[in-house]
């Protein structure tokens, strides 16, 4: 790639001088192409000048060329760091393995190895989580799949980025048991360049990609973003309610009324409330109605099934399984008054 | 052919030092500011010894009638290299080319093709050689420089 680049200037400053050779139709169609880096022309291309000049003594114009004068393009490091979780993470006491996710961007021009580092102890935040593992995602999907990403370790696979390459980098961390609601924690991820970090303009002699130095850029070769994470459970709100039906068409409570018992369990707050169960044991006095069980409106057996589900001679139970915030279930079954 | 081919190689590889009736040298250099101890600043010219994306250079191309007999009809082209951004000349007499050196002009007079078949004008940018013709007569021994700038893309 260095070398093709450079041998097309040198051609492209030698067509003047040589029209006529089938060469240059390939330098000049080679001057299309221009360098599409956002982080500039790559570390170690060399960068060649040539002129060219004619002119006339009086005995025909006469050409003539200059000597190449060579600059070598020195290694630019700079990176950025991003958190890219859309807000808050919210979790529970005493979750673990809660992942942020980060984006690191090689801004420099040269390929580069990062350093990664996590700080838990932020100011201005409410508490700090317990640091578990650094994650490189892998299969650049952005999300953390446990057993497929790479546990990330220091020294051993820092992540080597090409210039404007980015990768996604999740950080796991646990929650105590003890954070009371709304409580929040910033996590900073810092990325520094393999080669060396420090004050713009620093340089490292011979330390650049393609054998020329490496200078710190404006980001000081290293970056690092704040994710967040806020402790917000879910909560349920159960309400019951119950309308009779009695033998004669009103609504009194005599032998043989219908009773309707309607449960509504709402979720609040945020995130997802887990393996959410409603067992309600039927009044004494009462029986059961056979088949009378309902879900969202929908008929459940009363056999302890594949269905969510079933009446055991003492209680009515419904799995309600997985329920995010924010949204209803309402339980409905009869019972006879004896 | 392969004759000339191998001069043109001989020609690329090595810069050629043949003796000829007019000199012409090439040097680049890197433009920096400086701040002094006071404050102020002060824009140098530096040996390009550390050269970065964004980097502002300063190209020089020195010519001398070396001959005994005067020169005319001098004329001085400069391709940019592909890396290099022209950014402008000191002197404002030169023309420029944007396609390789098919056309030439002056950089208000050329245009250059988007995507849509469309022309926009030109920006310095866009260049891809720079030319002066020297109208004057270059009497022997005699000489001049020619400074066009760049960044580093």
């Amino acid at each position: 790639m260095l070398r093709t680049s450079s041998l097309h200037n040198r051609l492209q400053a030698a067509c003047p001088r040589f029209a006529t050779l089938s060469v240059c139709a390939f330098a000049i169609g080679a001057i299309a192409h221009t360098p599409a880096w956002a982080a500039g022309t790559l570390a170690g291309t060399n960068i060649e000048n040539i002129a060219t000049a004619s002119f006339d003594t009086g005995s025909g114009t006469v050409d003539i060329q200059s000597n190449t004068s060579v600059i070598l393009v020195d290694e630019l490091l700079d990176v950025t760091v991003a958190s890219t979780d859309p807000g808050d993470v919210t979790t529970t006491p005493g979750a673990t393995g809660v992942s942020l996710t980060y984006r690191v961007t090689n801004n420099g021009n040269g390929p580069e190895s990062f350093r990664l580092t996590v700080n838990v102890a932020n100011s201005g935040d409410d508490f700090d989580p317990v640091f578990g593992q650094i994650v490189i995602d892998t299969n650049n999907n952005g999300v953390y799949d446990a057993g497929v990403d790479t546990v990330y370790v220091a020294g051993t696979n820092d992540p080597l980025l090409q210039p404007d390459e980015s990768v996604n980098v999740f950080v796991l961390t646990n929650i105590p048991s003890t954070q009371a609601n709304g409580d929040r924690a910033s996590v900073s991820l810092v990325a520094s360049a393999g080669t060396g970090t420090g004050a713009p303009g620093t340089t490292f002699a011979g330390a650049g990609e393609g054998g020329g130095d490496a200078v710190v850029g404006t980001t000081g070769a290293d970056g690092d973003a704040n994710g967040f994470i806020r402790v917000d459970a879910a909560s349920v709100v159960l309400a019951k309610s119950a309308t009779i039906l009695d033998p004669f068409g009103g609504s009194n409570a005599v032998p043989g009324s219908i009773i309707t018992y309607t449960l509504v369990a709402t979720v609040g707050g945020t995130g997802t409330l887990n393996n959410l169960v409603i067992n309600d044991p039927l009044p004494a006095g009462t029986s059961y109605v056979a088949g009378s069980l309902t879900l969202q409106a929908a008929s459940l057996t009363d056999a302890a099934d594949t269905d969510a589900g079933n009446f055991n001679g003492t209680r009515v139970s419904v799995t309600l399984g997985n329920v995010p915030s924010g949204e209803t279930r309402t339980v409905t079954f009869q019972t006879r008054i004896q | 052919m392969i004759k000339i081919l191998s001069a043109l190689i001989a020609f690329c590889l090595a810069a050629p030092a043949f003796s000829a009736p007019l000199e012409l040298a090439s040097e680049v250099f890197v433009e920096r500011v400086q701040k002094r101890a006071d404050g102020s600043t002060a824009t140098v010219l530096e040996a390009p010894k550390l050269v970065v994306p964004g980097d502002q250079l300063v190209f020089v191309v020195r010519y001398k009638n070396a001959s005994a007999q005067p020169a005319s009809k001098l004329s001085v082209t400069n391709p940019i290299p592909r890396a290099v951004a022209f950014s402008g000349t000191a002197d404002g007499t030169e023309i420029v080319s944007v396609d390789g050196g098919k056309n030439w002009g002056t950089l208000a007079q050329l245009k250059v093709p988007k995507a849509d078949g469309a022309f926009r004008q030109a920006l310095p940018s866009d260049v891809t050689h720079v030319k002066w013709n020297l109208n004057q007569t270059l009497a022997a021994g005699s000489a001049g420089k020619l400074v066009f700038r760049g960044v580093v893309r």
